[in-house]
């Protein structure tokens, strides 16, 4: 006989890619499981709106597939609810057998170098969020009146970050970038912009989509060093043994694009590699004025893994807005065990447990960044967010779960209702969806986003679109 | 992908055995904690790894292992990782040399033991991620 609660309740707290799989698997799975979902923004699909390039947005078809999840009548989503603030463990425990924290990774990691709190000197995450219209970032000002801007890092966020400093106006306006963003980017003043990977060609992380890109942008010159782009010793030997024709194609292109002769473009994006920031350098009114650079060579340790060491020889480019994309890291939830040396919420194979003893602390669960750490695409969250559902639909079999004292729909509704004023539902995302897609269609862009909670807000009482808020 | 990724998952748990501890110990400590590898430690500090393998490898001829010590059997050149060293260079050296059992360290600390297994399957898990991300794509017909 099962043990299982019936109907089984569980809240997700977060809404985005890892929330959607988690949610669509247990209604799946479950014939008559009941999920909530909880997001701090009035807005669904996480970094999906707020992360992924605005002028991506094949990628961001993905919300397709998880609006689909939430026509279930066994879902309701509560935008604009924040657990810690609005809701908590103790009252989601009254209501739900199950808690499970799909928050993301939400700060970057530091560069620990002098100089990084100088005025000019951004996480990137704060810029994407920004240009992205996260709401709490509407209000951010980046100066952008300076001729050069550094990116620190070569993954795909520091790739975007530098694409969108690249791109004019009319690009710009075309995606569904932030408003307030294409006016400040139009201003910019940056005409050369520097990504700098510490390591050489054969370990950057962009991947070659992403460079074909870069290299095809009309009014850019991506300037390469060929001397840079050339393989060490042991990365040529490494490429060799990999035998990987992914990573194989990447350094040709990269070492292709090198020779390639500048053709006069107005902006330029150069691409370095071996170097690493060591200083950011004061305008003596405590903002940036340079980066200085340490060179690097690539020594290579026992495990095979090669790692970069300064050679001693040092250089500075002079750039007033340097942009950090070193990683990311999991925010602690209140309340939820936290293991801080990887940044993510303790868990052994998405069972939230104590990070010391590792012992279960039954009815909590995990997916996503938050539970893995920053790692992979959008996609990764699905396999990730399956094996969180295997653990939650057999503890729940087994009985494992919390106690909830009213575990009824109404029952949470009255409590959430109680801790926020305004939940937005998922019918409400809907009409400010349409709002904004009718919106960008006046516009000639994919949407307009509403920037501020209180224009969301405004437009659900009937007052107000998304243009000039 | 980097080892830190693939411990964030793991987590920092490192099954330990001393110096002096018998092969039979070890055995049931393996059994008990179902993993294929104890870090030895003396006096916190990682000095040598003992495996099943290195175990099988003693039998071989010999009847009184189990009441030998661990010193007399373990690794001693025993390779660490850290935690920025990249997952596939890492698999690459690891299958090369026929060993399966890695200790990572950080600022000379114990952070975590990774395996071959661990690390092929967080390649798979990357590799997946993306046919999912690139067929949730075609799917939703935003691919070309
Ligand atoms: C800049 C950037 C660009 C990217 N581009 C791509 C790309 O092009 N392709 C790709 O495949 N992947 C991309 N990724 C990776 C992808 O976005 C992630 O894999 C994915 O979003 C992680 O999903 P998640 O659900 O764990 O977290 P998130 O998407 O971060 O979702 C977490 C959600 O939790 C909410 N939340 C947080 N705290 C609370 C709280 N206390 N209470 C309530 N809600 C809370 C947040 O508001 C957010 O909506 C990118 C990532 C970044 C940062």
């Amino acid at each position: 006989m099962s043990g299982a609660p019936n109907p089984l309740r569980v809240a997700i707290i977060g809404a985005g890619p890892a929330a959607f799989y988690a949610a669509d698997h247990i209604l799946k799975q479950s014939s008559s499981a009941e999920v909530d979902m909880f997001d701090r923004l009035p807005t669904p699909f996480g970094l999906v709106r707020h992360g992924v390039a605005p002028d991506h947005q094949k990628i961001k078809s993905v919300v397709k597939g998880f609006a689909a999840v939430a026509t279930s009548p066994r879902f309701r989503f509560y935008g604009n609810v924040e657990f810690g603030r609005d809701v908590d463990l103790a009252g989601l425990a009254r209501h739900y057998h199950q808690v499970l924290f799909a928050t993301g990774a939400q700060t970057d990691r530091r560069m620990n170098i002098p100089g990084e709190d100088l005025a000019g000197s951004y996480p990137a995450t704060e810029f994407v969020a920004w240009y992205n219209g996260h709401p709490a970032y509407r209000d951010e000002a980046f100066d952008l009146q300076t001729p050069a801007a550094v990116v620190v890092g070569v993954g795909n966020v520091a790739i975007d970050v530098a694409r969108m400093l690249s791109l004019e106006e009319h690009e710009l306006a075309a995606t569904d970038m932030a408003r307030h963003a294409v006016a400040a980017l139009a201003r910019s003043q940056v005409r050369d912009v520097y990504v700098l990977g510490r390591r050489g060609p054969a370990q950057a992380a962009f991947t070659t989509p992403e460079l074909k890109e870069l290299s095809e942008l009309p009014n850019v010159d991506l300037v390469i060093d060929p001397a840079e782009a050339a393989l060490d010793a042991l990365s040529a030997a490494e490429l060799e043994r990999a035998n990987d024709p992914v990573l194989r194609r990447k350094v040709e292109l990269i070492q292709s694009l090198a020779t390639r002769p500048p053709a006069g473009r107005p902006r330029r994006l150069h691409l370095r590699f071996l170097v690493s920031p060591e200083a950011l350098i004061d305008d003596g009114h405590g903002r940036v004025a340079a980066v200085r650079l340490a060179r690097n060579e690539l020594v290579g340790s026992e495990t095979g893994s090669l790692s970069a060491k300064p050679t001693g020889a040092t250089e500075t480019i002079a750039a007033g807005i340097v942009f950090r994309s070193v990683g990311y890291r999991g925010v602690p939830l209140p309340g939820v065990p936290f293991d801080t040396r990887w940044g993510v919420v303790a868990n052994v194979a998405g069972r939230v447990c104590s990070p010391e003893t590792h012992e279960l602390v039954p009815g909590l669960y995990t997916a996503g960044w938050i539970k893995r750490g920053p790692s992979g695409v959008i996609g990764t969250n699905k396999a990730d967010a399956v094996e969180t559902v295997h653990a939650m639909l057999a503890d729940a079999e087994a009985g494992l779960t919390l106690d909830p004292a009213q575990p009824t729909a109404a029952a949470a509704d009255e409590y959430v209702r109680r801790c926020c004023a305004r939940p937005v539902s998922f019918a409400d995302w809907q009409r400010l969806d349409a709002l904004e897609v009718e919106a960008g269609a006046r516009a000639g862009c994919p949407r307009v986003k509403f920037a501020s909670v209180a224009s969301m807000l405004a437009a659900l009482a009937g007052e107000g679109g998304p243009a000039g808020n | 992908m980097k080892l830190e990724n693939v411990l964030a998952v793991k987590g920092s748990r490192i099954e330990t055995c001393a110096l002096t501890d018998t092969v039979r110990d070890v055995i049931a400590h393996l059994k008990a904690a179902n993993v294929g590898a104890l870090v030895v430690v003396d006096g916190g500090r990682p000095v040598g790894i003992i495996s099943e393998r290195d175990i099988a490898r003693a039998v071989d001829g010999e009847s009184n292992v189990p009441s030998l010590p661990v010193q007399s059997l373990m690794t001693r050149e025993v390779v660490f990782g850290a935690p920025g060293d990249d997952v596939a260079a890492v698999l690459d050296t690891m299958t090369a040399n026929h060993f399966r059992h890695l200790p990572v360290v950080l600022d000379g600390e114990l952070v975590g033991i990774v395996t071959t297994g661990d690390l092929v399957r967080a390649e798979l898990d990357t590799l997946r991620g993306h046919v999912v991300t690139l067929e949730d794509q075609v799917m939703a017909g935003g691919g070309e």
